[in-house]
């Protein structure tokens, strides 16, 4: 009987092709990846149905943060904008801001959290001292003096023929009043639509929403 | 593949002097490489944000002094939330009764219980959401329920302020079931 000759085989593979895989995968995945801006301001969202992403044209954003303290800032394409809302709060309140502190809100990025009163000396720090600067908020809990309101106002001039996109992003953990206080600003300014920005979440099974879905796929849910 | 045949095929022939160099092999292990690869692989997975966030509307009421220009809730197709602390969540139907008896507690999971039972009940054009959101309740809370107005298709719904009697009412509940 002859005897089968088992040939012996080495037990190591060729990386070369699952190498191939992989970088194929990276490079996938560093050409896809759009990094996270880092926002100046740590804010989480709420999760809500709605599926309409956020346009990023014209941005007029108010922020809340957690501890209730309202910031506005506005997108960094529009300058002309930038330019004409700080002039016309300097004009109106008779801060009589220099070039320079005008410039510091020019910056990309830039937000303004104070109230009228330190915003000559706010806009006077260095964009490092900005980081540690802890803004006491604009003030808009209080009904006689809401500065949003005033805030609100420049940024609808200074928008005016364009359409802006007024987009409120609020903590998790902000408090029902300064959200009110804001809405208020909005209201004394006749603006009666906003967009909240929202994580998504998917929509419970078995609801009215759900069904809807259903029936037309593919048409974006939103609450309108 | 990533190996090279590195046998001198018929080469000139050395002298018996001439020590044969050794020969090395082309190939490279190339497992630390998949090694590299994957981990940043993972690296890129985990810090792309796949969900961009989204937007809700909110349309707001003009505020108006004339109580004529209102528009008049027909009391009993209202259902009145309220919003507490600790996402505390309470309500009503109908209007609060003298004595708050059908005023009851509920959570952000049992609402929708709520919403859903009081819609199927009402005439769909008297049926209205009030939404109170007390000085304690979280701007979550506010969108939570925002959310449940979209998820339940309730088409109309309003914020209002709350009223004292409500916030004491609230309250006295929240004390109670501690």
């Amino acid at each position: 009987m002859p005897r089968v000759k088992v040939p012996r085989k080495s037990t190591s593979v060729d990386m070369t092709a699952m190498c191939d895989v992989a970088f194929l995968l990276l490079s996938f995945f560093i050409l896809t990846t759009k990094f996270k801006a880092s926002d100046a301001l740590a804010v989480t969202t709420p999760k809500s149905v709605s599926t309409k992403v956020v346009d990023n044209k014209n941005v007029v954003l108010i922020t809340m943060d957690k501890e209730g303290k309202a910031y506005i800032s506005l997108g960094d394409e529009d300058k002309d904008e930038k330019e004409a809302v700080i002039d016309l709060i300097d004009q109106w309140k008779g801060l009589s801001l220099t070039a320079a502190e005008k410039k510091s809100w020019l910056a990309p990025s830039s937000y303004i959290g104070v109230p009228f009163s330190q915003l000559k000396s706010f806009l006077q720090l260095t964009p490092d001292q900005v980081k540690n600067f802890k803004s006491p908020g604009i003030p808009v809990t209080d009904t006689a003096n809401n500065e949003m309101e005033m805030w609100v106002r420049a940024v609808q001039s200074a928008y005016q023929g364009k359409k802006m996109n007024l987009l409120l992003k609020g903590d998790n953990d902000a408090k029902y009043p300064v959200f009110k206080g804001i809405m208020t600003a909005l209201k004394k300014n006749e603006i009666f639509k906003f967009s909240m920005v929202t994580d998504p979440q998917g929509v419970p099974e078995g609801t009215d929403l759900w069904k809807t879905n259903q029936r037309n796929p593919g048409k974006a849910t939103d609450a309108e | 593949m990533a190996e090279m045949d590195t046998s001198s095929g018929g080469g000139h022939k050395k002298g018996p002097g001439v020590k044969k160099g050794k020969k090395l092999s082309t190939r490279v292990d190339l497992t630390p490489m998949v090694d590299l690869g994957f981990l940043l692989i993972t690296f890129f997975i985990f810090t792309t944000t796949m969900s961009e966030p989204t937007a809700m509307r909110l349309f707001l009421p003009k505020d108006t002094e004339k109580p004529e220009d209102q528009n008049k809730v027909k009391s009993s197709g209202a259902l009145t939330i309220m919003l507490g602390k600790d996402n505390g969540v309470f309500y009503y139907e109908g209007e609060l009764l003298p004595d708050g008896s059908n005023f009851k507690s509920s959570g952000f999971k049992d609402i929708r219980q709520e919403i859903i039972t009081k819609k199927k009940s009402t005439n769909p054009e008297d049926f209205v959401v009030v939404i109170k959101a007390g000085p304690e309740s979280t701007y979550k809370n506010t969108v939570d329920i925002l959310d449940e107005m979209a998820i339940n298709e309730v088409k109309r719904y309003a914020l209002v302020d709350i009223v004292d009697v409500e916030l004491q009412l609230m309250k006295a509940t929240e004390n109670a079931g501690k």
